[in-house]
């Protein structure tokens, strides 16, 4: 069953087409790649899903609601969280409070708010680090506190940009693991924007690839790693998505 | 602060209960003086007023510079229906904390669109424009004339009390607050409003129940002012620089976004205020009574350059230097 369908969706800037009817389904249970060079579109998809921006034309269908023109407090609580690629930690407050602050879309006692807190905090490895201010917390902390805010709300579908962006290999390896138990362990849909094609490829089931704000290639990993729009979307770029995928 | 504590109503740690504890004989204390009485009385109307500024703007980052607006509206409330029907003021703590919400609810629509700088702008014009319009319409409000009414009692005490009630009660009220998920939503939209929009925050909704809370705070002061002082005027209720700055003075001094911040800045406050407006309580020379702005403005400088965080929010930092420096004046003797 497909959880979420966007449908013709288009953003314009100006004059620029960020997001140019951009078509896709995403279904209950799977993990689905974004990609795309820079400036492609992908944090604008994710902002027009979660109405940051709002949408020049087309549909957002989240478990069968029209969710085009709800706000975006209404969006989290339907069930949609997401992280930002320029983390936005809750930075004077505790990463227990930012959790809290989370926690509270579905619990209104204290108390069952701190529970599910410190489920998640575990869940993310942030437990060391509970009582710590957020804007101490060191770029690998920022970017799993950034997961574990997301989380908290208990979203049935999950929007993660570039989370893994700028961590060392072993903080890389670790991302990896907590996004899999995401889905694997509490059924959670993904989708899941990520520069470094190690984690793309290894994670996902399905992949989008899009260009100047159009879909370029849609299908399973191997298949659009080879397709020749995406690589000559690709071209130019630093790097070769083929050899990263044999990587 | 961390909010990982969460304490009943009237469950009060010892340093509350002390706390309390000596509001609650410090006019028996100056028993021998109806002046320095009436000093407590008006530190507990700013205590109230701190809290009412220090939840919109220390925990949900909302910075008003027009407190005296609420302030002023609820001290209204009070006073018109005893003027045009010999309605007791005393109903102003009730009516007074209702207008000023309503008040508040319509200045929410229109200021909550602007951001920063403009929005100070906006509350601080909210103020002045109550300020003219309650000067002018005379018909309403006796305009410039003011409202007089003849006090209830001579004695300060039964005054003290109800306004240290009214202020504890707010004080729980704040720290209830604080510590429940409306407390953790003003304080994610202080910190980062989109951030709490994705977090499912309705920070439009959360931000105009600060703002009610807040001017309820805020109102039911004015209200009590009226029945205290038994006048008032435009100028003084809706006054810019004796009620609505100073109201950030007192959030400032003692520490914005603590529960125990306002309180101590309103002591403090009015301490100085008053040493300097009597020139050290008749003691020094006459021109001391004429710095006392000068002396203010010196100290939130100060307070800003060496300690933000205010008294309260940088206690343990103060606590800190005392100790260190109590150690070393004892390593010497
Ligand atoms: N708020 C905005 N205003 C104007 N242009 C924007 C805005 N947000 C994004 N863009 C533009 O839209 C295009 C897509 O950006 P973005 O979605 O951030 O790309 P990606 O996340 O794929 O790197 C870029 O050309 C970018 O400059
Ligand atoms: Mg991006």
């Amino acid at each position: 069953m497909s959880i979420l369908e966007i449908d013709g969706l288009t953003k314009h800037f100006g004059g620029l087409t960020a997001v140019d009817h951009v078509s896709f389904e995403v279904q209950e249970g799977e993990i689905l790649g974004l990609i795309g060079p820079n400036g492609s579109g992908k944090t604008t998809l994710f902002n027009l899903i979660n109405s940051f921006y709002t949408v020049s034309s087309g549909k957002i269908i989240f478990n069968k609601q029209d969710i085009t023109h709800l706000k975006t407090n209404e969006i989290a609580k339907a069930g949609i969280g997401r992280t930002f690629q320029v983390v936005k930690p809750l930075k004077r407050l505790s990463v227990e409070d930012n959790v809290m602050a989370g926690a509270f879309a579905r619990e209104n006692s204290f108390s069952g708010a701190r529970e599910v807190a410190h489920e998640v905090l575990k869940f993310c490895h942030l437990d060391d680090y509970s009582q710590m201010k957020a804007d101490s917390l060191p770029i690998g902390g920022r970017k799993r506190l950034e997961i574990a805010k997301a989380l908290a709300t208990r979203p049935s579908l999950l929007l993660l940009d570039e989370t893994a962006a700028g961590l060392n290999p072993t903080e890389v390896v670790e991302a990896i693991q907590i996004m899999k138990n995401i889905r694997d362990e509490l059924g959670i849909t993904i989708i899941i924007v990520e520069h470094i094609m190690k984690v793309i490829m290894t994670i996902s089931d399905r992949i989008l690839a899009i260009a100047h704000g159009s879909t370029i290639a849609e299908g399973k990993p191997e298949i659009v790693a080879q397709d020749p729009a995406v690589i000559q979307a690709y071209l130019g770029s630093e790097f070769n998505i083929g050899d990263h995928f044999n990587a | 602060m961390t909010n990982n504590t969460q304490n009943g109503f009237f469950k009060l740690t010892k340093f509350e209960f002390t706390a309390i504890a000596i509001i609650m004989i410090s006019p028996l204390l100056f028993s021998w003086s109806m002046y320095f009485q009436g000093l407590l009385i008006i530190v507990m109307l700013w205590i109230i007023l701190g809290l009412s500024w220090n939840l919109m703007a220390g925990y949900t980052g909302q910075v008003s510079f027009g407190h005296a607006a609420f302030f002023g509206i609820g001290a209204y409330a009070a006073a018109l229906p005893y003027f045009h029907w010999r309605i007791s003021p005393w109903w102003g703590l009730i009516t007074g904390p209702i207008v000023a919400v309503a008040f508040g609810y319509f200045l929410g629509k229109l200021v909550f669109k602007l951001k920063g700088p403009y929005f100070a702008l906006g509350t601080l014009a909210s103020g002045e424009i109550l300020r003219i319009i309650f000067g002018e319409e005379e018909l309403i409000t006796n305009g410039h004339n003011g409202i007089f009414y003849m006090t209830t009692w001579t004695s300060k005490l039964p005054y003290f009390y109800i306004a240290a009630a009214l202020a504890i009660f707010s004080i729980l009220i704040i720290r209830k607050i604080i510590q429940s998920k409306l407390g953790f939503y003003f304080l994610s939209i202080r910190e980062d409003q989109d951030a709490a929009e994705a977090l499912g925050i309705d920070t439009v909704k959360y931000k105009n129940l600060s703002l009610a809370i807040s001017a309820a705070m805020a109102g039911v002061a004015g209200a009590f002012y009226m029945i205290y002082m038994g006048f008032i005027d435009p100028e003084v209720v809706f006054a810019l620089h004796n009620i609505s700055i100073i109201t950030i003075l007192v959030g400032i001094i003692g520490g914005v976004g603590t529960i125990w911040g306002p309180a101590v800045g309103a002591i403090v406050m009015i301490f100085i205020q008053e040493l300097f407006r009597s020139s050290l309580f008749g003691l020094g020379p006459e021109w001391l009574s004429r710095l006392h702005s000068l002396v203010f403005g010196a100290l939130v400088v100060l307070i800003i350059l060496y300690m933000a965080g205010g008294i309260v929010g940088d206690w343990p930092i103060i606590a800190n230097k005392i100790k260190s420096w109590k150690n070393k004046t004892e390593g010497q003797s």
